[in-house]
């Protein structure tokens, strides 16, 4: 028999297996527990930190997508502490990367009483706008490192390893080796990193030909195949 | 066969655990990594080449690009920076007529900062690396001596309670601590021992060692592994460093007697990148000088107990010195620290049970299988008891390595054991760049780990640097928001984020509403960051508010 463990979530009791993670039971109990990273089908990594949750007023805040629910464990998933900290991260977040295409953290920073303009001159993280194949686009200004790109086209699904994480805190972001194009990388095009992208930083480019106003006719031709451009074609 | 395939051939059949040596071989032998070493790499050890790639970009010493046959990197932290290293990189700069980070049009010198080099009691500080030879580090660094070449830096150590800094550089004796452990004693009674004595860890966290020990020992999974934490890193801390470089056998023999207690046969010492003396020259002789005398390696002493210990040097990443960040950098991976639980005791390096212990703590294991939980009692109080190593550094008379008896306090040690207070004090900075601060009437506290914890305090990995009144605080904090910054992983968004939020504050002139953002962003990456980073990395920084919120 499976062994299980009793906690109270916001002063709501549950009784979950073991090894279940706060998010599943807060979840199980219709608790609200934002996520940014989080995703079903990837590894969590406890990167965003959103999920924090106050577990028995500890000495630091436990990510609800990874820490185990334990036996009489009080939870709770929203106090002052753990808005604080939702709040600040946002704020940061919102002072680095482009959201304007990430509406549930434009709804979480609504939620959080974000203010937009808390750290005024901060550095932002911009990248060129990478179009180097005729399927996607990347922005990387509007990357916020939840690194589900990366995990589905290794060992999450894929097993292609077209992409990796470069540089170090700050600076860090989303690359493929020594930054060749896609086409020049291992990248099959599976696709998949486009599903799992939570902010429009990676996009098919006939999305991003329509959100640009090209026409139709524009839009065919950037994604033709670009070997074609070195045949000639007699007419 | 080419050159890179000579480099390569000895790393056949090896897997991604060989990354970060193969990376250093080529490195030495072209001063960068190609793209075409990276692929060749990618085949020798079955590694993808965007991961090779990754962890290039995750380590400073590494370089993805061609540099000059010389890298000079100067170190511009607390210490060096009260030292006068922003003059000596600016005229080294002006002298060879390039800007930081560029290499000269020649292709001879690379020039820039570095953080903390744990060189800090001889301030200013640098590392040189030179195509073909490898890293040097250059003492009392000027301009000159950068250009023209090295002499040896010496120890400066002193304290009342000279134990582990006793015997320095003396040939190798007999392992006297682990043939008797080998011969008279089991498993459970060297943990007893080591339990009984009261050593926690000297690292930084304090975790007794004689419980780590303990657990590891009890997990019934194999092979077990014993990893040293050489990896010392926090701005101000560099005892370590002495004891490596002039007792690298205490160090080996403290690992043999873990190997020996918890049923390992195999250490990790993993090194920092920045020294290289004590790497390349100490440590490597002393573990052949053990294996030739049958003190390391098969059936050590005749025993049936076999114990071989391999170097890890690492590339520039202060994280590593967390410790599943250092499994991640042998297994030849970003150094990324690991969510806990679980912890090493059960799934440490390459998911074994794994001890991971600092160098002073496996050091003081030694005496104390010799000469008994009693005798190593005999200095500290109960919930610090031993010697305790402390790496001084900035405005005081002598600043070394103090070996001290827990208990005399901070006036005492400077007063009477470190030539002084250089000027009039303004400030002490407690446990490095991770610590905190104390102000002038706060340094009759106890130097004992139960004493500055109830002072809002830490002894940490036992880093003190004093700061007289010609330093400019932020100055001071600006340089320990730099650091961070440089040194965050990347990994959670509230350290990623916050240690750049915060430097940015910290360097520029302050505005309304700075010191809200500060304990906002201080009391974020405090609460929610994932490893013990992120959690301390505005540690300083709150105390300082505390202290003298007219600066903020």
């Amino acid at each position: 028999m499976t062994k299980t463990v009793t906690l109270t979530i916001d002063g709501d009791s549950i009784t979950v297996p073991e090894g279940t993670t706060i998010l599943e039971a807060a979840r199980q109990l219709d608790k609200d527990v934002p996520v940014i990273c989080y995703h079903d089908a990837t590894t969590a990594n406890g990167l965003c930190r959103v999920c924090v949750v106050d577990v028995n007023n500890g000495r630091v805040l436990q990510p609800a997508c990874v820490a185990a629910c334990t036996d009489k464990a009080t939870v709770e998933t929203r106090n002052e502490r753990v808005e604080r900290s939702r709040r600040t991260i946002l704020e940061m977040l919102n002072s680095a990367v482009d959201l304007a295409e990430a509406p549930e953290i434009q709804d979480l920073m609504d939620d959080y009483s974000v203010d937009r303009e808390r750290f005024p001159d901060a550095k932002r993280r911009e990248h060129d706008l990478k179009d180097d194949n005729p399927f996607y686009v990347r922005d990387y200004s509007q990357c916020v490192l939840c690194w589900r790109c990366v995990q589905v086209c290794a060992e999450d699904a894929q097993y292609t390893f077209a992409l990796t994480l470069d540089g170090r805190g700050f600076e860090t972001h989303v690359s493929t080796a020594f930054d060749i194009a896609l086409t020049d990388s291992p990248c099959v095009f599976c696709g998949q990193c486009i599903g799992v992208c939570p902010t429009g930083a990676l996009k098919p480019k006939v999305e991003f030909g329509i959100q640009q106003g090209w026409s139709m006719e524009d839009i065919q031709r950037s994604t033709r195949r670009p070997r074609r451009k070195n045949i000639t074609i007699e007419d | 066969m080419n050159e890179l395939d000579a480099i390569l051939a000895p790393y056949q059949g090896r897997q991604r655990d060989a990354l970060l040596p193969v990376l250093w071989d080529v490195q030495t032998a072209y001063g960068y990594i190609s793209a075409d070493a990276v692929h060749a790499i990618s085949h020798t050890l079955r590694v993808p080449e965007s991961d090779i790639y990754g962890v290039i970009g995750f380590y400073s010493l590494f370089h993805d690009e061609p540099v000059g046959e010389t890298v000079i990197r100067v170190c511009t932290d607390l210490s060096c920076g009260l030292a006068g290293a922003d003059d000596v990189l600016h005229e080294l700069l002006v002298e060879i007529g390039i800007g930081h980070g560029e290499t000269s049009s020649d292709g001879r010198y690379t020039i820039g900062h570095t953080t903390c080099l744990g060189l800090c009691e001889h301030a200013p500080a640098a590392l040189v690396s030179r195509r073909g030879v490898g890293e040097h580090s250059v003492a009392s660094a000027t301009s000159q001596r950068l250009l023209n070449g090295t002499e040896r830096y010496g120890a400066v150590v002193g304290g009342d309670a000279l134990n582990l800094l006793q015997d320095l550089d003396q040939p190798l004796q007999d392992y006297a601590a682990l043939r008797q452990a080998l011969f008279d004693l089991t498993q459970e009674q060297v943990i007893a021992e080591v339990e009984q004595s009261g050593l926690i860890g000297r690292g930084g966290a304090a975790f007794p060692t004689g419980m780590k020990w303990k657990f590891t020992h009890a997990v019934d999974k194999w092979p077990k592994y014993v990893v040293c934490n050489a990896d010392e890193s926090e701005p101000g801390t560099f005892k370590d460093r002495v004891l490596m470089e002039h007792r690298p056998h205490l160090i080996l023999e403290g690992m043999a007697l873990c190997g020996y207690a918890i049923g390992a046969s195999k250490g990790y010492l993993f090194v920092r990148g920045e020294y290289p003396l004590a790497t390349s020259e100490h440590l490597v002789e002393a573990i052949a000088e053990a294996e030739a005398a049958g003190l390391l390696g098969d059936n050590i002493m005749g025993s049936d107990f076999s114990f071989r210990v391999e170097i890890r040097r690492g590339a520039g990443a202060y994280i590593c010195g967390e410790e599943t960040a250092l499994f991640e950098a042998i297994e030849g991976k970003r150094g990324f620290p690991r969510i806990k639980p679980p912890y090493p005791t059960t799934h440490g390096l390459f998911q074994q049970p794994t001890v991971v212990n600092n160098v002073e703590t496996l050091s003081a294991v030694v005496g104390i299988v010799e000469h008994g939980a009693a005798w190593f009692k005999q200095w500290g109080t109960e919930k610090s008891a031993g010697t305790k190593l402390i790496s001084i550094s900035g405005h005081v008379g002598r600043p070394g390595v103090y070996e001290i008896n827990p208990g005399m306090t901070l006036r005492e040690l400077i007063e009477d054991h470190c030539g002084g207070f250089v000027g009039e004090l303004q400030a002490v900075l407690m446990g490095g760049a991770a610590g905190t601060f104390l102000t002038p009437d706060e340094i009759d506290v106890r130097l004992t780990f139960e004493d500055l914890r109830a002072a809002g305090s830490t002894l940490g990995s036992g880093a003190i640097m004093v700061f007289n009144t010609s330093v400019d605080m932020r100055d001071v904090l600006g340089r320990l928001g730099k650091f961070f910054q440089h040194e965050s992983c990347g990994k959670c968004f509230p350290c990623q984020l916050g240690t750049q939020r915060q430097m940015e504050i910290l360097v520029r002139e302050p505005l309304a509403g700075d010191r809200e953002r500060l304990v906002d962003i201080g009391l974020t990456m405090t609460e929610a960051s994932l490893c013990g980073l992120g959690q301390t990395a505005a540690s300083a920084v709150l105390s300082a508010i505390q202290r003298w919120p007219e600066l903020f």
